[in-house]
């Protein structure tokens, strides 16, 4: 069964008195536990599709489902609840909360999202910061760190409420080539050990070497889906 | 709740300098309203008191129409022995009456055998006038303190008057009045005392026994011109007016026309309209601060939400509900007027602390060197500080909302 599955997809926008058609008729699906990449130039589509997937838009029409639901039917507050249940986000700035410490960052969702009792969050933080290899900056506030530190945070933190699908969207885009892939090597290793699906969209040729199902999109198309030699 | 005052008071300290500036405008309009209503009120208190403590009573019992002709104290208008007994029944039985005083107002002559001058009169019982208005004799300028307010035979005199006349204690004067029927009765009177002047109705009259002020104008009855009532709490004016009304102002004669009336302190004093000023300047000042608190907490929190919109954005994104975006921005605001009051309340009471070690004096009509003690009630700054809490979370409602109903996807683009 697919955890996403996209059917004749379109995200029609309109500024001012113009339309733009975002996306054009997609149709794809994504498997559990797959490490998968939306690739293409800058206004092809990407982060649309993973607005989508991450029930933060709306398709214009076609199907969009997210672990069998229909994404469409959301509103705001259900598609935070759905949000803040199945799906984690990690940002191309990284998007740390600046007044919490590395620990309270990776604790926010439980915290303020899903109400985890205090010894079984605390619990789940220290596992989260130990495999992402910041249990020792757990103190520190995010301006105290590197960019490199700064996205492992933010991976801890999409992966803390165990969610089934984690979205990045130019995850790497702010970080040298070596901690670039060093971050796609960790989401590749939590994926190994949570089981949880990546997606994420790039523009650089070097980083998409390393997701196992290449999407191709240019101008709201699919170009074609190649799978990997990773995979 | 707790993990959202932890993360308000985070993001409060994230701009220390712009928490401080508002928190100190929080607390200059906190100290400036507790001050002036402190100040303000003891002022009224002290005014209140000074009419109703030194002349007027609470309360005063009067016969039907007496008051529409007060400046002329019309002698056919005094209440007669049975509406005096009605009237003392029903004083007697009411349990918020401490006390009352009956009296019998004149106007006169006075002579001091070389000039004649005018003077108003009141006849009253030595023991229950100083009891009902026990200001009275602390304006006693000159004369034996200890002696009885005015025994038979003597009278206080108001100190304009002595000036006027060159009388002193001591000195032997002619009363001179006309009675109800219009004839002329003088007597000799020796003073016993100088009264300094009060401000409002009665300040300036001078004070016979009332046993004197019949034997003056030729009463063969009990009759009395105003029963003047202390009450043992006066903040429950209201409550015994009302009930005084009831009682005594539905008796009838036998026409059927009402025959007594009740009066407040505040319906026979003009000042009473300063006390109402001082109430309403009281309202607008607390106005102000309200306009205060208001737009400074919600130029802080709009600030805060639009420095903060890919903040916003981002934890929208990871699910935190809107009604928890809501809240966060909330409880800045909330821990803005609680800190905000709670320092406004320190100062305040230090400040009223100081004044009250200062001691400093003014005059008020007449009277000088008055001290100003300031105080305030508890209820007064629990009020202002509830007041002054629920405007800052009100002025944070508006950009609060709209953080939380921002749209992550435009905030995460935001730059």
């Amino acid at each position: 069964m697919s955890l996403v599955r996209a059917e004749q997809l379109v995200k029609t926008y309109r500024m001012g008195d113009v339309e733009v058609q975002a996306l054009k008729g997609v149709d794809f699906s994504i498997e559990p536990s797959s490490f998968v990449a939306f690739v293409g130039p800058s206004g092809s589509g990407k982060s649309t599709l993973l607005n989508m997937i991450g029930c933060l838009d709306h398709p214009s029409s076609g199907k969009l489902a997210v672990l069998d639901t229909d994404v469409a039917t959301l509103d705001p507050r259900s598609g935070a609840t759905f949000r803040g249940e199945h799906i984690g986000f990690v940002f191309q700035d990284f998007n740390l909360i600046p007044v919490l410490t590395v620990y309270e960052n990776v604790e926010y969702p439980l915290r303020m999202v899903q109400k985890w009792p205090l010894e079984k969050r605390r619990a789940q933080v220290l596992r989260l910061l130990e495999a992402v290899g910041m249990a020792d900056q757990a103190d520190k506030r995010p301006d105290q760190l590197s960019g490199g530190q700064k996205q492992r945070v933010a991976i801890a933190r999409a992966l803390v409420s165990q969610p089934k699908l984690v979205l990045a969207d130019e995850p790497t885009a702010n970080l040298d080539h070596d901690t670039a892939y060093r971050v796609l090597q960790l989401m590749k290793k939590m994926r190994d050990e949570f089981g949880t699906t990546f997606v994420f969209s790039t523009h650089d040729p070097k980083i998409m070497g390393e997701a196992e199902t290449i999407f191709t999109l240019e101008d709201g198309r699919l170009q074609n889906e190649k799978e990997s030699n990773h995979a | 709740m707790l993990d959202v005052l932890a993360i308000a008071s985070r993001n409060l300290l994230r701009y220390r300098r712009r928490t401080l500036l508002t928190l100190l405008l929080i607390v200059i309009g906190m100290v400036a309203v507790l001050l002036f209503v402190a100040v303000a009120g003891s002022f009224k208190a002290m005014m209140v008191g000074q009419f109703t403590d030194s002349v007027l009573g609470h309360l005063q019992v009067h016969r039907k129409g007496y008051v529409a002709s007060i400046d002329n104290l019309p002698l056919n208008l005094n209440m007669s022995a049975a509406m005096v007994a009605k009237t003392e029944e029903a004083l007697k039985a009411n349990p918020l009456v401490e006390t009352w005083s009956p009296r019998i107002k004149f106007g006169g002559m006075f002579s001091n055998f070389a000039e004649t001058t005018s003077i108003r009169i009141n006849g009253i019982d030595p023991a229950r006038e100083a009891a009902t208005v026990p200001l009275l004799p602390g304006r006693l300028i000159e004369g034996d303190k200890a002696k009885p307010l005015v025994e038979r035979g003597n009278i206080l005199i108001p100190v304009l008057l002595a000036r006027g006349m060159n009388t002193k204690v001591g000195d032997t004067v002619v009363v001179v009045a006309t009675n109800r029927d219009g004839s002329v009765n003088g007597k000799t009177f020796v003073v016993q005392g100088i009264l300094e002047g009060v401000t409002g109705p009665g300040g300036r009259d001078g004070y016979m026994h009332i046993d004197d002020a019949r034997a003056l104008l030729r009463m063969s009855d009990a009759e009395i011109s105003e029963v003047a009532v202390r009450l043992k709490d006066f903040s429950r004016l209201g409550q015994a007016d009302k009930q005084f009304k009831q009682t005594l102002g539905e008796s009838t004669n036998k026409e059927g026309k009402q025959t007594i009336e009740v009066h407040t302190w505040a319906e026979l004093s003009p000042f009473a309209n300063l006390a109402r000023m001082i109430d309403l300047m009281t309202l607008f000042i607390k106005i102000m601060l309200v306009s205060i608190v208001l737009v400074s907490v919600m130029n802080v929190m709009m600030m805060a939400v639009f420095e903060r919109i890919r903040e916003i954005g981002t934890i929208a994104a990871i699910g935190t509900p809107p009604g928890r975006i809501l809240s966060l921005f909330l409880a800045e605001g909330l821990m803005l007027g609680v800190v905000g009051t709670a320092a406004g309340i320190i100062f305040s009471l230090a400040a009223i602390f100081g004044i009250n070690v200062w001691s400093p004096t003014f005059a008020f009509g007449q009277q000088q060197n008055l001290v100003m003690a300031p105080t305030i009630a508890a209820g007064d700054v629990l009020a202002i500080a509830a007041m002054v809490v629920a405007v800052a979370v009100l002025a944070s409602l508006q950009p609060a909302w709209k953080a939380s109903r921002m749209d992550p996807i435009s905030a995460l683009r935001h730059v």
